[in-house]
């Protein structure tokens, strides 16, 4: 008898603590909105205007693998619309570095589509904002479940991902739209890379891994600049950027990636050509 | 009254932990072979009401001493494991095996540190901790609450295994063996020569679908050199313990056919996402959770044969 209430009371007593140590801090991660303190942080308090008729997010709304979740922007102005999207900046707003990446769109290269693939750490919402030129920021948002199980926003395969650091692919897609008359494209570029986020620390030395990432690219056709990328460590391994633009007739493509160590990776193909 | 509450206190002083664990009632067991003893976990995610118990976790018991391979998904699972050993033998642990750094197989260490104990795993195990521990830390306080969570500790191993390992628990000898990138890249196999029992961890899968965290190509790559492995028998990461090699068939058959979607989907020009949809879509009826990690699986496997 005595032994069985003991027993009840450690059980009630470990509860209590675990309830009390607990509760509160989770309680508050789901109240706590990061939006407008990004929305000082990244835009300077800018005033934020409905983007839904300007530019669309897609992602699933489970991450099915936390290191590799795409996501898609595209661009809703009509074409009779005058305005110009000149940045599209992706903030995933519960994420270590909420700033995913910030596109800026080549002016004469009318980029409609942008789709790269990035880390979320987390239950989050999931913004796009596009700098029209009009000078107005226009945002829009999906929310995003965390993945479950074990996968992780890390590295999958460490040594292969050393292996592929600065190697660069470039592809070109056959669009359905594309008749012989189009001059619309659709490419994509890979970089190798860790994209090591600095975030976790060593468990013998206790020092933080440093942090190792792409956090430029840019891409032109011959010397017109097409997309240009800043990335952070938000974005998954290997950066991969697939996007429309309209050729201007080009014979080249060229890419230039840069990294946290002062890496410079470039590379230039036939811009009709896929290649390494 | 005052009696039975001053005793209370008394023992409260003492530690709720070791009342804790000398009321933790034991894992279920059973001997699959003389001196290995496995649990066989549930098939499902890791939840609060299953504890984590998802992998399947044993112990091999030598002349000597006792080697555990994987300690199961909370350090509440460790300490029934270590219920389980005590009812077995009283011969002392001296190794305890990680298979691999994911949560269901790993989290149940803190149970069993101990000065006579030493924690055995992949070369790349410390990193992988390292690299994922408090994210997997922080995600499955989400769905397993704080009570399992608050009590676990990433161990990392003081043994690594570069290649190959002999292990010795008195007359018995444990064969160790660290793959390259596969299921993930700190997978570790323990073979017992005695019985023939191989402890495949996560490079074996049956019933549960298969997760690739690592490298899909590894995966096949590997799957000859593991079915040479004389062995007659399997204690997979999940599912049952089965005769060797068949254990691997089906398996391989999903591998295979995960690979072959998404290369096809790859070389048409498709995006990730629509690997993400249909890749492997005929394996569907023939695993459980299959909706919970296929997409993933496609998603991994795309991104990594993108680069061939
Ligand atoms: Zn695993």
């Amino acid at each position: 008898m005595l032994r069985h209430r003991i027993r009840l009371l450690c059980f009630a007593s470990l509860a209590s603590v675990a309830l009390a140590a607990s509760v509160a801090p989770a309680a508050a991660a789901d109240a706590y909105d990061p939006w407008p303190g990004l929305v000082q942080d990244i835009f300077n308090n800018r005033p934020m205007n409905d983007g839904s008729d300007v530019i669309g997010i897609e992602m699933p709304a489970r991450a099915e693998d936390a290191a590799i979740v795409p996501v898609t922007l595209r661009t809703k102005l009509s074409p009779g619309d005058n305005r110009r999207i000149k940045t599209i900046t992706l903030v995933i707003d519960q994420n270590p570095a909420p700033m995913a990446a910030k596109f800026t769109l080549g002016p004469d290269a009318n980029v409609t589509e942008i789709s790269t693939r990035v880390r979320v750490n987390n239950y989050t919402d999931v913004h796009a904002v596009a700098e029209l030129s009009d000078g107005k920021l226009y945002v829009t948002k999906v929310y995003v479940k965390a993945s479950g199980g074990c996968s992780a926003p890390a590295v999958k395969d460490a040594e292969e991902a050393k292996n592929r650091l600065g190697q660069m692919r470039y592809r070109q897609f056959a669009r359905p739209e594309q008749g012989p008359a189009s001059n619309i494209r659709e490419a994509q570029i890979m970089i190798g890379h860790p994209n090591n986020s600095g975030l976790q620390m060593d468990q013998v030395t206790h020092l933080y891994i440093p942090a190792f990432f792409i956090n430029e690219v840019q891409l032109w056709q011959d010397d017109s600049p097409v997309l240009a990328m800043e990335g952070g460590i938000s974005i998954s391994e290997d950066p991969n950027i697939r996007f429309t633009y309209v050729s201007n007739g080009a014979k080249h493509f060229r890419a230039e990636a840069k990294d946290t160590d002062g890496h410079v990776f470039q590379h230039e193909w036939n811009a009709d050509a896929s290649g390494t | 009254m005052a009696h039975g509450i001053s005793v209370i206190a008394l023992l409260l002083m003492l530690g709720a932990s070791t009342i804790a664990r000398a009321q933790e009632p034991e894992l279920p067991v059973s001997e699959v072979a003389p001196g290995i003893f496995v649990h066989i976990g549930v098939t499902a995610l890791m939840t609060r009401e299953n504890e984590g118990a998802i992998a399947n976790v044993g112990f091999i018991v030598g002349d000597s001493a006792v080697a555990v391979i994987d300690t199961g998904g909370s350090v509440r699972e460790g300490r029934q494991l270590l219920a389980a050993v005590r009812k077995h033998t009283d011969k002392p642990i001296r190794y305890v095996i990680n298979t691999h750094a994911h949560p269901d197989h790993s989290f149940g260490n803190a149970a069993f540190v101990d000065p006579g104990a030493s924690f055995v795993g992949h070369k790349n195990l410390p990193r992988a901790l390292t690299m994922r521990g408090q994210f997997y830390l922080d995600g499955f306080r989400r769905t397993m609450g704080d009570a399992l969570i608050d009590e676990v500790r990433l161990v990392s191993p003081t043994v690594l295994v570069e290649d190959t390992l002999k292990l010795d628990l008195g007359g018995r000898s444990l064969t160790l063996k660290a793959w390259p990138p596969a299921h993930s890249d700190n997978d570790l196999t323990v073979f017992d020569e005695r019985t023939k029992t191989l402890f495949a961890g996560d490079l074996v899968f049956l019933t549960h679908i298969p997760v690739v965290d690592g490298s899909l190509k590894g995966w096949l790559d590997a799957l000859d050199e593991l079915a040479a492995i004389p062995a007659e028998r399997v204690v997979p990461g999940h599912g049952a313990v089965s005769k060797w090699p068949a254990a691997l068939a089906d398996e391989r058959r999903y591998l295979n056919a995960l690979a072959a979607d998404v290369r096809a989907l790859i070389a048409s020009g498709k995006p990730i996402t629509v690997a993400a949809e249909t890749a492997a879509a005929s394996e569907r009826s023939r695993w459980q959770l299959f909706d919970d990690y296929n997409a993933r699986n496609a998603t991994a496997a795309f991104s990594e044969m993108e680069w061939e």
